[in-house]
């Protein structure tokens, strides 16, 4: 049987070999020269079409390369929730594992539906035409105050559940934006880790996607007041965040700081005396492959917020984006290693990549190379100073380093792009006419006006915050009881432990407060 | 009788099996254990702060002998789980009364 099987494959190669030079290989197009020609412009009279039946291909093929970008770098970002599930799960405790990693995907699902519901009506529903997507500008109803003879915009007021936009490039817009906002929604779950009632993270997940992050998403990137801050009080472009470092990341952060300090620390994290307890993370190869996903989807975070594959600085945007992550790894290592301690430390290294990233959000596209490694390196020994600084001083227990990496490189970002927008993009920016350019290249008011965006994201984010906090804690408590919390929150909470059948090591465990 | 308890290193023990294997001896038990000698433990580093993990992973060996063969058994383990470095562990010889054979009832000596 076996052989008759040899035999007839070897028969059969023979066959194949034989009939080689007879078979054509001439056909088709191997090189791809030529597919794609005249024929493929859609016309009255195929193969022959009018000047304007090429233009509207043209038109047509533009958007549709804008629309593909807009898209694909939107599922880049969706994965980074994977990313932010790992480096949160891996830098806390295996017995909460099943708690940290249930409220890193529940966040997902439940931000989006808020979004939908309202988030995305609140974010754009008055932001106007959408230019590299074909020009739909059906969103433009904004709820704008009149104040010294100026327009404030403060929140958009269509696109409830997308209603009444049945239209492509709105579409598009809201899957790109979305993945934004859920960025934001997985960072204070960190911050908050291995304390907090499943419940209420449950309640909080609904309200960030459709109210604390559409708000200020509206300022800057919905034509609302910060954005207009140029054209009204002629500070530069406005306040200026290409990506996301006060929209998504600062706001993140923001609302960690806000959560985990009115949470508390973990049971056992400070002591009586005021001593620090360390409490290790359980998995650092798992919190390495996270913050790897994690900059791998920063690719489509930067570059796609060009909303446009058009734009060739998408090039610029993503070797800034990689440079600035390098430095701020390299720089938090170091300072870790030389300065802070005497080891390299693995999970600093992880938060010092993505302070590199989160610091290069805002700036990516108005910067020079040079300046984006400054950038980057400037995060990297700041992410660990503001985390000593949170832990020790502030005595906020932060497990992940959510508020070091998020909150104050997110700030820093925006302010990085006041100092060193270099005047080689962004021309007519928020209505302004001219370049961006930052204080160190001519334009103080630029600077004024990212002063300006991060301080409104402080007062807004960290108000509503605050009241949503203290909503939800008369509503259903925010703390976890005290022997859950001890025993691991993943069987009382989640009703399972997230490894089943591995024994823990209780010598592992930090020693309850002394 | 004695019975040597021998806390050593684990990642020492196929090298001391194979060195008391050399010497002979009548059986052996062998225990992980968690536990720290007089530096009380190790420091480790994480996210910047000092922490003292105070348990440390051990192997405990333990052998009833005769009293002849106490010295050279204690001698193999020694020779075998030394590194010259902190925590290479300690041996405890204490006196046993009475050793009893399951399976056959026999007492004493002939029963080790
Ligand atoms: N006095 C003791 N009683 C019981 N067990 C002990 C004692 N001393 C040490 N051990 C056990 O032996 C293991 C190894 O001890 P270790 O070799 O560190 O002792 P030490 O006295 O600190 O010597 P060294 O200075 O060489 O480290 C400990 O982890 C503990 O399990
Ligand atoms: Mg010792």
């Amino acid at each position: 049987m076996r052989r008759k099987l040899v035999s007839g494959l070897l028969l059969g190669m023979l066959a194949l070999g034989l009939a080689l030079p007879v078979l054509s290989w001439a056909a088709g197009d191997p090189t791809g020269a030529n597919t794609g020609t005249i024929a493929d412009v859609s016309a009255a009279t195929a193969g022959a079409p009018t000047l304007e039946e090429v233009a509207a291909t043209a038109g047509h093929n533009k958007v549709a390369i804008n629309m593909m970008w807009v898209l694909i770098t939107g599922f880049l970002v969706m994965f980074m929730q994977a990313g932010f599930a790992m480096v949160e799960t891996g830098l806390t405790r295996a017995k909460n594992v099943a708690h940290t990693m249930a409220m890193n995907f529940m966040v997902y699902p439940l931000g989006m539906l808020g979004f939908y519901v309202c988030g995305f009506a609140l974010m754009f529903g008055g932001m106007g035409a959408l230019g590299t997507m074909g020009g739909y500008a059906g969103l433009n109803q904004e709820f704008t105050l009149h104040l010294f003879g100026k327009d404030f915009g403060l929140f958009g007021m269509t696109g409830f559940c997308l209603s009444g936009h049945y239209d492509v490039a709105v579409f598009a817009m809201f899957l790109f934006q979305m993945v934004f906002m859920d960025t934001t929604a997985t960072i204070p779950t960190g911050a908050c880790a291995e304390r907090w009632k499943y419940l209420a993270f449950f309640i909080y997940a609904l309200f960030v996607g459709s109210v604390i992050y559409p708000i200020f998403g509206n300022w800057v990137w919905g034509g609302g007041w910060l954005a207009t801050l140029g054209k009204n009080f002629a500070l530069g472009h406005g306040h200026v965040d290409f990506a996301g470092s006060s929209v998504v990341h600062m706001t993140g952060g923001v609302i960690a700081l806000v959560f985990g300090w009115l949470l508390g620390p973990r049971i056992g994290k400070y002591n009586k005396d005021g001593s620090i307890n360390a409490i290790p993370g359980h998995n650092l190869p798992m919190a390495i492959i996270g913050t790897f996903i994690l900059a791998f989807g920063w690719f489509g975070f930067n570059p796609g917020s060009s909303l446009a594959g058009t734009d060739l600085r998408i090039a610029v945007v993503a070797v800034n984006t990689m440079l600035a992550s390098a430095t701020g790894a390299v720089a938090s290592t170091l300072w870790m290693w030389r300065v802070r301690g005497k080891k390299p430390d693995p999970s600093m290294m992880c938060n010092g990549m993505l302070a590199g990233l989160v610091a290069i959000t805002a700036p990516c596209a108005f910067v020079n190379s040079i300046s984006a490694c400054l950038i980057g390196l400037i995060s990297g020994v700041l992410v660990v100073e503001a985390a000593f600084f949170i832990e020790r001083n502030l005595r906020i227990d932060d497990p992940v380093g959510a508020i070091a990496v998020h909150g104050v490189n997110g700030a820093w970002g925006c302010l990085a792009l006041g100092l060193f927008a270099d005047g080689t993009y962004g021309d007519g920016w928020n209505g302004v006419a001219g370049t961006v350019k930052g204080l160190f290249y001519g334009d103080s008011s630029q600077f004024i006006a990212q002063c300006v965006g991060v301080t409104a994201n402080i007062i807004y984010v960290g108000a509503i915050s605050f009241v949503i906090y203290k909503l939800i804690d008369k509503l259903v408590g925010h703390r976890a009881d005290p022997a859950a919390e001890v025993h691991g929150l993943d069987v009382p909470e989640m009703g399972v432990p997230g490894y089943v059948g591995v024994k823990m090591d209780k010598f592992s465990e930090t020693p309850l407060s002394r | 009788m004695k019975k040597i308890e021998a806390i050593i290193r684990p990642e020492k023990l196929a090298e001391v099996r194979a060195a008391l294997e050399k010497v002979g001896f009548p059986g052996l038990h062998v225990c992980e254990v968690e536990g720290h000698g007089k530096q009380k433990g190790v420091v480790q580093q994480w996210r910047g702060d000092q922490y003292r993990v105070e348990m440390l992973p051990k192997v405990k060996l333990e052998i009833v002998v005769s009293d002849k063969d106490v010295k050279k058994i204690v001698q193999a383990i020694v020779e075998t789980a030394k590194t010259g470095s902190v925590g290479d562990g300690k041996i405890f010889v204490s006196p046993v009364d009475e050793v009893i054979r399951i399976r056959t009832n026999e007492s004493g000596e002939s029963a080790l």
